[in-house]
């Protein structure tokens, strides 16, 4: 019976990590700057490309910074919701527009819906990499003492809204 | 005499012209041949970079990075945009005089531990770095405690009495049939 025994603990472990790392997904690439104060940026809005939004400016207030891009598929995804979020009047969403037109970028706007309080142009998507952007979408939740609490990669879903956005905001303005 | 001139004439324009076109083909299939190591080369890489000094040190260093969008391929090797701008990125801090340990911290900062294909020895990454050692280390006793424990298996154990009987009987028995 025991020689039975040894090597079905190996396999049982063996099964257990192998489990593990089937759930993993390799694209969800923790961030190092969760729990660290946002980088720092000076960009001009898309809208009014004469106006600047400094990152300081938001401190103070839960945030949301959302990467985003005309040319970015996915992003047509998660926008409904993200218009839905606006409406709701829960958090401000600041959109980084990410390597694009200024001119299609406003166009793609008009014709999704705009759920930004401001869309700030970051053009050659140097404050990108400040942020640990690799991907569009993405976004960011920032605390009022401008801290990068959560990072999500790829399209926002209605799960990860309920699941784990909305609650950490609430917990944030609270 | 006239008409034969003409044809005569004619006769030796044809045959100039038969080889005329003869020499042109001739040309062109010669100038084809000529050709196509040039289009065949015409692909390769053509060093743009001013400072080759410095590409050569941005190759070195971003062959040990990972491309996170295509993660297979490392930074130098991505065609991806995202390592285009990430080879940018530090092209011009190589300019500004940084040096290849506060660039690689740049980036770690930014995109963490994964960008690094070398992964750094920290408790988090004990278990990856000996790992391997403990697994081995681990049949390779198993293996001593099974070879030793079989060889006591297959000692001779003599046979009692009667034993001894029985399979001499059975012998007996079936050299008599």
């Amino acid at each position: 019976m025991t020689r039975f025994l040894l090597p079905l603990a190996i396999f049982s472990v063996l099964v257990v990590f192998l489990g593990v790392g089937l759930t993993l997904n390799p694209r969800q690439v923790p961030s190092p700057l969760v729990d660290k104060p946002a980088p720092v940026f000076q960009l001009h809005h898309l809208h009014d490309p004469d106006k600047t939004l400094m990152s300081q400016d938001n401190l103070g207030k839960v945030w949301l910074l959302n990467v985003w891009a005309s040319w970015c598929v996915a992003c047509r995804d998660e926008h409904p919701l993200l218009v839905q979020l606006a409406k709701a009047k829960i958090v401000p969403i600041y959109g980084l527009n990410y390597k694009d037109q200024r001119d299609t970028a406003i166009q793609w706007l008009k014709q999704y819906g705009d759920p930004y309080t401001v869309s700030i142009v970051d053009s050659d998507g140097k404050v990108g990499i400040d942020y640990g952007v690799y991907g569009v979408p993405e976004t960011y939740v920032i605390d009022k003492q401008g801290i990068i609490r959560y990072k999500h990669i790829g399209p926002v879903t209605v799960k990860s809204l309920e699941d784990k956005i909305l609650p950490l905001i609430k917990e944030l303005q609270g | 005499m006239y008409k034969f001139e003409v044809a005569a004439n004619s006769f030796i324009l044809q045959n100039r012209i038969d080889h005329y076109s003869k020499f042109i083909k001739r040309l062109i299939a010669v100038l084809f041949v000529a050709l196509v190591p040039l289009i065949s080369f015409a692909n390769e890489a053509v060093p743009v970079a001013e400072d080759p000094v410095l590409e050569k040190r941005l190759i070195n260093l971003s062959e040990n990075l990972r491309c996170l969008v295509c993660q297979n391929e490392s930074l130098a090797g991505s065609r991806a945009d995202f390592a285009n701008d990430l080879r940018r990125e530090m092209r011009e801090q190589m300019k500004a005089n940084k040096s290849d340990e506060e660039i690689i911290d740049f980036l770690v900062a930014r995109y963490g531990d994964f960008v690094l294909y070398n992964p750094p020895f920290k408790t988090t990454t004990l278990l990856l770095w000996f790992g391997p050692l403990i697994l081995f280390l681990g049949a390779t006793i198993g293996l001593f405690i099974y070879l030793r424990r079989r060889r006591t298996q297959l000692e001779d154990i003599p046979l009692s009495e009667s034993q001894r009987l029985e399979a001499e009987a059975l012998i007996n028995k079936t050299n008599k049939e």
